[in-house]
């Protein structure tokens, strides 16, 4: 399949392991990635945080771009995926803030384009029985939490994921790559996000939290699909609870064999590499 | 010129505030909660009574982290999350001082970083937020390992049409 795709800040900087997995993964399970055209930031919650309608105009700007296609648009980051499908419902629901930003950015929305992460694609499209097929190095004795956060999953009616209080796509595609998913009731808790800077403290205790919750559960990781989680999980727990991060896309890499790991693994904080030494996956 | 409680509705333009009954679900559910000065549920009863000035001076509108975990549990659709951003929007345009300074700061560096270049440059961005706050020593050690695992670049890939990204900014008052 042809997707459009839609990086966004985060994966040409401190999240260039997704960036590089998911690029590895797409190759490996032929989906082809288009890269939308001169894309720009999203604004992220520093927009939608003061300001409604920038929060608005600016992943509109991306989505027209993306719509000189009808193909869906692939967006991994989950702050970004959230920005996109919450300015397509304020778009599709409010006439006037449309024309609004129409004329702002000088072109017509369209409102046709689906957003999706790759989570979506590859557990709807692909498919757990067509990912277990390719696997050529089960994750066996890997036994992650899946984390989906906040943004890929709320408002339920905005972002359309699955469950949006006991989510299972991540899971299913843990254990399609042969590890063993943890059972846990923080899926969908928040790391704290953009205080990380602002409100370090505040974050530090919120990771803390999930580390120590994800360790009861019986993991020995963490799996995530956001940046913005993945930084403060590598990065802010106290180091008595810490587990390594990964992004789900660099577990999936691993499993089908697919070049890259060893070098996304050394940009980690938490170095996973003793963890996947001691199991035989690497 | 409406009661602070209709200003706040009118931007909220959803559900209004007070259908909530004060099952507190948004607080017992709020991960910042404990953090906060003033309860999400209080916040929605302080604005029905028109407390406008302790409500757009408190720490809650700022340490808000936007999960949305109130919102969906809400059984009255009331949009807390969307609540806190509008009196964050009101507290900015009305030039209250913010309780917590640094969390705007953060904002404002992160917005005036996208006016740059289209993009986000993550170390420019810190280095804009570091100036601002003033917190210039936290997380030094973790730049610059990061920097040197060739994590973060000092330069990287532009919006071309740049001009386009500022025109929004200029058009959406900021």
């Amino acid at each position: 399949m042809k997707v459009s795709y839609y990086p966004g800040c985060s994966l040409h900087a401190t999240g260039r392991e997704y960036d590089e997995s998911v690029k590895a993964v797409s190759r490996a399970l032929q989906i082809e990635l288009a890269e939308v055209d001169d894309w720009s930031c999203c604004g992220a919650s520093s927009a939608h945080m003061t300001n409604f309608k920038l929060s608005v105009a600016l992943p509109a700007r991306n989505i027209i771009a993306a719509e000189k296609s009808d193909r869906d648009v692939m967006v991994p980051c989950a702050a970004c995926f959230n920005r996109f499908k919450s300015a397509q419902h304020h778009l599709a629901r409010d006439a006037k803030l449309r024309s609004e930003v129409e004329s702002i950015l000088g072109a017509k929305y369209a409102g046709t384009v689906k957003v999706r992460t790759p989570i979506d694609i590859i557990y709807n499209d692909v498919g757990k029985e067509k990912l277990a097929a390719a696997v050529t190095k089960p994750l066996t004795g890997l036994k992650p939490v899946s984390y989906y956060g906040c943004l890929l999953l709320r408002p339920p009616e905005i972002c359309e994921f699955d469950d949006y209080e006991n989510p299972y796509m991540l899971d299913t595609i843990m254990k399609s790559c042969g590890a063993e998913p943890k059972k846990w009731s923080y899926k969908t808790d928040c790391c704290g996000g953009s205080l990380t800077l602002g409100k370090t403290d505040i974050v530090i205790r919120l990771v803390d939290k999930l580390m120590k919750a994800a360790r009861e559960a019986g993991a020995n990781c963490v799996a995530t699909a956001c940046p913005v989680c993945f930084a403060n999980l590598d990065t802010r727990p106290s180091e008595d609870v810490r587990l390594p991060a990964f992004y789900f896309t660099e577990l999936i890499a691993l499993a089908l064999g697919t070049p890259g790991p060893e070098s996304w693994f050394g940009m980690h904080n938490v170095d996973p590499r003793p963890l996947l030494k001691s199991l035989g996956i690497v | 010129m409406g009661t602070f409680l209709d200003t706040v509705n009118e931007r909220i333009g959803d559900v209004p505030i007070q259908n909530c009954y004060h099952c507190r679900k948004c607080t017992a559910g709020c991960p910042v909660a404990f953090a906060m000065d003033i309860n999400p549920n209080t916040v929605v009863k302080m604005i029905q009574v028109g407390m406008r000035d302790r409500v757009l001076g408190s720490s809650t509108i700022w340490l808000c982290a936007s999960c949305e975990t109130c919102v969906t549990r809400c059984p009255n659709d009331v949009d807390i999350a969307r609540m806190m951003d509008v009196l964050r929007e009101l507290a900015i345009e009305s030039k209250v001082a913010p309780k917590e300074k640094n969390v705007l700061k953060f904002h404002e560096a992160f917005l005036s970083n996208i006016k740059i270049s289209g993009r986000i440059n993550e170390p420019l961005m810190i280095v804009q937020y570091k100036l601002k706050s003033g917190d210039y020593f936290s997380d030094l050690a973790m730049g610059m390992s990061m920097f040197l695992k060739g994590k973060i670049k000092i330069i990287s890939p532009r919006t071309r049409d740049v001009k386009s990204v500022r025109n929004i900014f200029k058009h959406t008052g900021r």
